[in-house]
């Protein structure tokens, strides 16, 4: 695999850019490995790289039902931060930021990690209070978040409609500087090759169809388009479809399936310097560095593996958009697109051992995975590595279903997040 | 957008009339008071999220108030019925046979 230089780059331009080499093989799948990773989007190619890495297990095999990084890494809006109200969500996600500030030059991979800032907006009395708390919490965590009052998000913003005429006028926002984007496809991209070149297999077009249990319960392998493959830990990081492979384990979930959608306009010239997220009428933008607006809708009502959604969801979050930013009420939408997530009742994501021995599972995510990919990861890998639970994901696994012990970010954001 | 039949209606309007509310035919303990943790868990939390039909509840919201019981692929989005709360889940072989 060749090393990304200045130099690399350099010798490749020279010579008419026809020397690049694959940057990671196709792997056909062996008899065995000592782990199985269901599903290749970031948090699973990240699982197998950190196992490789830092436990040093590189019998590892990642399978994948379609393309890589074609499900929800490919899907999302791209949005990186850890404003979170609860201890236990603060440090899981601002574990995930620490592991996203050196991602490119461990993986020797530019994934465009832009500290941009994103700014959430308050629109009334509650709004204020709610993100102040926030910003409280955060400090306390060690986590950076800060209050902007309306003309501060207006300078910070300038396209921001800070009319106090507006429907929901602005009264100010909470901005996380250290949040941003991150180019999404790089993410998955980056592990794959750092993975494979570890010496992790990446098996593509290959869907898992059951998980196959031993006599004595634990897990032998899983069954796939491409036959039985034999493993004795086995870690389920499939997003939307969790339930379903899980089923076939013989464990059920606490998780309902649901569409989200995202858009993007036509591409235009940088306007518009941040992320903006507004809960009090669903807006959520940001531009990518090609030039499109890249606008984030919510969730369907109803269950659903239609990876596709409803119209009415767009319409009504364009309509916000609209609200918030006169200026594109003309923008040109170029196409929308829906992918399948995985939602818990709390809205907390699900990371740790399952009742099956050797089984994994990291799952939950609902609309905000992507931010957490490196240490959702990361987590994975030590939980698989050392059969526990490291001591940030701990909160985080199936037995708090059954003790009640719920990190309900659900109520804290009062909407999907 | 979906297209769903109320069955106290008798009419097929938009979804925007309607609100999902959940997983069908979970019922509520009996005596509460017996529950273990696992059968509270099982009660509140777990859902059997199939990839394919779905029984669920819907609300009549914005038309009768009513609530209501549907039977949908969650792969395609499509009704293969809807029926009145209370009505036990309907067989889909003779559904199917029918039409």
């Amino acid at each position: 695999m060749t090393h990304f230089s200045a130099l690399s780059l350099l010798k490749n331009a020279l010579t008419g850019n026809k020397n690049w080499t694959e940057q990671w093989p196709d792997a056909q799948p062996k008899k065995e490995y000592d782990v199985i990773i269901v599903g290749a989007g970031g948090h699973g190619l990240g699982a197998a790289y950190y196992l490789a890495k830092e436990h040093g297990i590189t019998n590892v095999a990642v399978i994948e039902k379609g393309w890589l990084g074609g499900g929800n890494t490919g899907r999302n809006t791209t949005i990186i931060r850890s404003n979170y109200l609860y201890d236990e969500s603060a440090k899981l996600y601002d574990h995930a930021l620490d592991l996203w500030d050196n991602l490119s030059t461990e993986l020797n991979y530019n994934i465009m990690y832009s500290k941009r800032g994103v700014m959430m907006l308050a629109h009334n009395v509650h709004d204020v209070q709610s993100f102040q708390r926030h910003i409280h919490s955060n400090r306390l965590n060690g986590v950076d978040n800060r209050w902007l009052s309306t003309a501060e998000a207006k300078a910070f913003c300038p396209p921001l409609n800070d009319s106090p005429n507006a429907r929901y006028p602005v009264m100010g926002a909470a901005l996380q500087m250290r949040a941003g984007t991150a180019r999404h496809d790089a993410v998955a991209w980056g592990y794959a090759r750092a993975a494979a070149k570890r010496g992790v297999d990446i098996i593509q077009n290959c869907p898992v169809i059951s998980i196959r249990r031993g006599a004595d319960g634990s897990v032998e392998g899983v069954e796939t388009a491409k036959g039985f493959i034999r493993a004795k830990k086995v870690a389920v990081s499939a997003a939307g479809h969790t339930s379903v492979i899980m089923q076939s384990a013989g464990v059920r979930m606490p998780l309902e399936s649901f569409p989200l959608q995202a858009l993007v306009s036509e591409p235009i010239k940088p306007i518009f310097p941040c992320v903006v997220m507004s809960n009090t009428v669903h807006a959520y933008i940001s531009q990518s560095d090609k030039g499109e607006l890249v606008i984030g809708s919510g969730t369907d009502q109803y269950v659903s593996y239609s990876q596709r959604g409803g119209l009415p969801l767009i319409e009504h979050t364009v309509a916000a958009i609209c609200e918030v930013f006169p200026i594109f009420n003309r923008m040109r939408m170029l196409r929308k697109w829906g992918g399948i997530v995985d939602v818990t009742p709390d809205r907390s994501a699900i990371l740790g051992k399952t009742p099956v021995k050797g089984l994994y599972v990291n799952c939950g995510w609902g609309t905000g995975g992507f931010k957490a990919t490196p240490g959702a990861a990361h987590l994975l890998a030590w939980t698989v590595a050392n059969d526990e639970p490291h001591k940030l994901n701990a909160p985080f696994t199936l037995e708090r279903f059954t003790t009640g012990r719920l990190i309900d970010e659900a109520a804290a954001a009062a909407v999907a997040h | 957008m979906l297209l769903i039949h109320c069955p106290y209606c008798d009419d097929t309007l938009p979804e925007l009339e309607f609100a999902y509310a959940g997983e069908a035919h979970i019922a509520r303990p009996a005596d509460p008071s017996k529950l273990t943790d696992e059968e509270w868990r099982d009660f509140l939390f777990i859902r059997s999220n199939p990839r394919g039909l779905h029984a669920e509840r819907w609300r009549h919201i914005n038309g009768c108030g009513r609530f209501f019981n549907a039977l949908r692929d969650t792969v395609s989005d499509r009704f293969l019925t809807t029926y009145k709360a209370g009505q036990p889940r309907p067989d889909v072989t003779k559904l199917e046979a029918a039409e």
